[in-house]
């Protein structure tokens, strides 16, 4: 099946979890990054439940800093 | 209030544009902004902003000029090193638009002044490093109910959103809380192409301007993520605020400000 990743369409097995996923594309620090499906943001906890789809759409969104300050 | 001769000419090219005017100048030079970070983003926001005519500009930061900072931090010069960031980038703003007042408030922002100091301002800008300062600007923007510009940057990546009160997630929605000490790079550490800070920088003027005068369409509910590597910008919509968010949903848990640690590196290049 095809799915969606961070908006490059990519061919992965069927029945691939979300958490698998996010092994799979080596997504550093997983536990701090915000994922959406389909946009929905999906609780960390449920990583491991959700079964994706074809079509689906998957977003990581990375905390990030920058700027100045102290 | 009428336009000066002097002003009609400044402005002349904001003027041309229909989707500003004389109108939206005038918006412009009526306008309280306060950018909170002097630093990589704050430089090309204050810039800007000053260039642009925004009436009122708060700068806050309580930092000094390093070496370091001015890989990015164009507001700055070799000169200025020693010198409070907030001074540095008033003196750059006020020698670019004399016809702006900049406020610089060289302290740091934190639970106890962070409300009263928003409640001056139309619009804050978040040009801050770190995320217990975010974290900090965010809930006590959803609190004053004042629109806010999230930026951040690192690497050679980029990313804004914009939080208007009552119309879109705020940055709670989306990264719901503090991420533990060191648990995230900071440029710092990590390091940042200078021109990150002016892309992102000058994205973030973009929406101050586009809010002042009501043009176009804001980032709200919507990440903008910029790749200089890749040189692609990208738009990931964000989805609305489900209610259960800790501060800006139907039964705030958050109620009161909090200062969290300061999570920033030590580490020194």
């Amino acid at each position: 099946m095809f799915i969606t990743v961070a908006g490059e369409k990519k061919e992965v097995k069927d029945g691939l979890l979300l958490k698998e996923l996010i092994e799979q594309e080596k997504v550093q620090t997983p536990q701090y990054v915000t994922v959406s499906l389909n946009d929905e943001f999906i609780e960390t906890a449920d990583r491991d439940q959700v079964v994706l789809k074809d079509g689906d759409t998957v977003e990581f969104l990375y905390f990030m800093g920058g700027g100045a300050w102290h | 209030m009428a336009l000066s001769d002097e002003q009609i000419e400044r402005y002349s090219r904001h003027i041309l544009l229909k989707e500003i005017g004389a109108k939206g100048q005038k918006k412009l030079l009526e306008a309280k902004v306060l950018v909170i970070g002097a630093g990589g983003l704050g430089c090309p926001v204050g810039l800007y902003l000053a260039a642009a005519g925004v009436g009122t500009i708060g700068v806050a930061d309580a930092d000094t000029v390093d070496l370091s900072n001015l890989q990015r931090q164009i507001a700055h010069t070799t000169a200025d090193i020693g010198k409070p960031k907030v001074q540095s980038l008033k003196e750059s703003m006020e020698a670019i638009n004399p016809d702006v007042t900049v406020h610089a408030y060289q302290k740091f922002i934190d639970s106890s002044n962070i409300r009263e100091l928003i409640r001056e301002y139309d619009f804050i800008v978040d040009g801050t490093d770190n995320f217990a300062a975010k974290f900090l600007i965010n809930d006590a923007c959803v609190m004053e109910k004042k629109p806010f510009s999230h930026a951040g940057i690192l690497r050679f990546q980029g990313q804004l959103m914009t939080y208007i009160p009552g119309q879109g997630p705020c940055y709670r929605c989306v990264f719901k809380d503090m991420p533990p000490k060191d648990a995230i790079p900071t440029c710092r550490q990590a390091g940042v192409i200078g021109a990150m800070a002016g892309v992102i920088g000058s994205l973030q003027a973009m929406e101050t301007v586009k809010f002042i005068t009501g043009t176009g369409t804001l980032l709200v509910g919507q990440l903008l993520t910029y790749d200089g590597i890749n040189q692609s910008f990208r738009k990931i919509k964000l989805p609305p605020c489900d209610g259960k968010c800790a501060i800006c949903g139907e039964h705030p848990t958050i109620t009161e400000l909090r200062d969290y640690e300061q999570p920033a590196c030590e580490l020194r290049l």
